[in-house]
């Protein structure tokens, strides 16, 4: 793998292997020394154009895990600010060395244009660019589903038959996007629940069935994953529904409609969540809730991705 | 391109007989044994022989896999490999003697791969090294405690090693080389 740029890229066999490697590094963090000494030499630069504590935060463990040296730039209070290129910041980086460079930027497309400008020789690591894609979130959600599902007989396992909910604000959200793409991949069915103003013009790209009934939905999909979607105020410069309680009560995960769904099926969230708007307290604090699991998944993944990107021979990857 | 087989089936079940015994001759015994195989010939070799192990001590000796690739010296003159499983046995490597196996001897720089990755799973008594073929040209102070079979080799040959369970059949065999 040469770059990560999106989830649509993935072969079925691919996204296996990624999330194989992924499980091996899972297998690190219960170990004496929790390090390998794989990428030790090489720079990874996290390059984050926009505020991400939390992503930015998992790669930069995920780096260091594997030995790499990492430096992280935030593009606030930077040369950014002084009008730098994308173009010119890059370069820079790779004049100092930088071997991957992790893209989050406001821009959807930015790390394929990094990518495939030739600009730097670096491999590129999409963390998140504008409405379009975050793929390593994407691949922690199905990790975190397939170990759920099938425990510790996960290795070479897709997610053949699972019926995924993913319910929110799918206009804005690239990790919905990332996710149609990469569980039909991985052969589940996905169906997205969401107000007709947090839906893409272009739906039916994705894939995905779409429903506007949050219960309707529940009852006749009989979902075995529930994926609520943070409503991205930072994001929303128009009105998508008339107010935050109307929208908790038609589509949020309060603990009435928690109660009403199937005993075995999944809470998902990528975080932060916006308690009471779109999940309550007893959906995300049940045992059937991953959202702590997904974030220690998500070193392990994110692990996994920079392994494969930047420890092989770049001239000649596979 | 000519091929020649070197050990039989029967030559390789009987040099993992002979390595089993010379293991609980210098061990005194299987106390304190863990057989560590390395991925991916070498975690099949090294299940025999924790089965034979087992059966002439009639003490069951823990065995598991211990796979390397992350601590290759090479890793970046190749496409990425991708990682195979290690999986310890339940009561892990500390103070255990760790007698690692694996099918051919060369430059050693699996096995100091090798040491280097048990390393960060704990602290054994001692390691010990059992391979099925020593085929010289060592590039690194690496030596086996037990061979199962010397093969002097010029550099321009390969060793072959097939075993049941991983392969269709079952022989070690050297091709080609300069003067063939």
């Amino acid at each position: 793998m040469r770059h990560l740029l999106s989830t649509a890229d993935l072969s079925r066999a691919q996204a296996i292997r990624v999330l194989d490697v992924a499980e091996d590094m899972a297998d690190v963090a219960t170990r004496e020394v929790r390090k390998l000494p794989t990428l030790r030499g090489t720079t990874v630069v996290n390059l984050f154009y926009e505020d991400s504590t939390r992503t930015r935060i998992s790669f930069e463990a995920a780096a260091k895990r594997l030995s790499a040296d990492v430096i992280n730039f935030a593009a606030k209070g930077s040369s950014v600010s002084k009008g730098e290129s994308l173009k010119d910041t890059a370069q820079t980086l790779a004049a100092m060395g930088a071997d991957g460079i992790v893209l989050r930027h406001p821009a959807s497309g930015a790390p394929r244009v990094l990518a495939d400008s030739g600009w730097v020789d670096a491999g590129v690591v999409n963390a998140g660019d504008g409405t379009h894609e975050h793929p390593t979130q994407a691949l922690l959600d199905a990790f975190t589903m397939r170990r759920r599902v099938h425990g510790a007989g996960s290795r070479g396992r897709d997610l053949d038959g699972l019926r995924v909910l993913v319910v929110g604000d799918v206009l804005h959200s690239r990790v919905a996007r990332s996710n149609a793409w990469l569980l039909r991949t991985l052969g589940a069915t996905v169906t997205v629940v969401a107000p007709p103003t947090l839906l893409p013009v272009d739906v039916s790209r994705l894939g995905v069935d779409v429903r506007y009934d949050l219960d309707e939905a529940v009852a006749e999909v009989r979902p075995d994953v529930v994926m609520m979607l943070r409503i991205q105020q930072e994001r929303m410069h128009e009105a998508a529904f008339p107010n935050p309680r109307e929208y908790a009560r038609l589509w949020g995960l309060g603990a009435e409609r928690f109660r009403r769904l199937p005993p075995h099926t999944l809470v998902m969230h990528p975080g932060p969540m916006n308690r009471g708007l779109e999940i309550g307290d007893l959906a995300a604090d049940s045992p059937r809730s991953t959202v702590r699991e997904q974030v220690a998944n998500g070193v392990s993944v994110r692990m996994a991705v920079l392994y494969l990107v930047l420890a092989g021979d770049r001239e000649d990857p596979s | 391109m000519s091929t020649r087989t070197v050990l039989s089936q029967a030559d390789i079940a009987r040099a993992l007989t002979r390595i089993a015994h010379e293991v609980l001759e210098s061990n005194r015994g299987p106390e304190g044994l863990v057989v560590l195989g390395i991925p991916t010939r070498g975690v099949v070799l090294a299940e025999r022989m924790a089965a034979t192990l087992s059966s002439i001590s009639g003490v069951d000796v823990p065995v598991g896999a211990l796979d390397v690739t992350m601590y290759r010296d090479d890793i970046r003159r190749h496409p990425t490999r991708t990682p195979q499983r290690t999986s310890l046995p339940p009561g892990g490597v500390d103070g255990a003697t760790v007698v690692l196996v694996d099918d051919v001897l060369y430059s050693g720089r699996t096995i100091r791969a090798a040491l280097d990755a048990l390393g960060d799973h704990g602290r054994p008594r001692a390691v010990r090294l059992a391979v099925l073929v020593d085929r010289g040209h060592r590039e690194l102070p690496i030596r086996a405690d037990f061979v199962g079979k010397n093969l002097p080799t010029s550099t321009s040959e390969r060793i072959y090693v097939r075993l049941d369970g991983v392969d269709d059949e079952e022989l070690v065999a050297i091709e080609g080389g300069a003067d063939s």
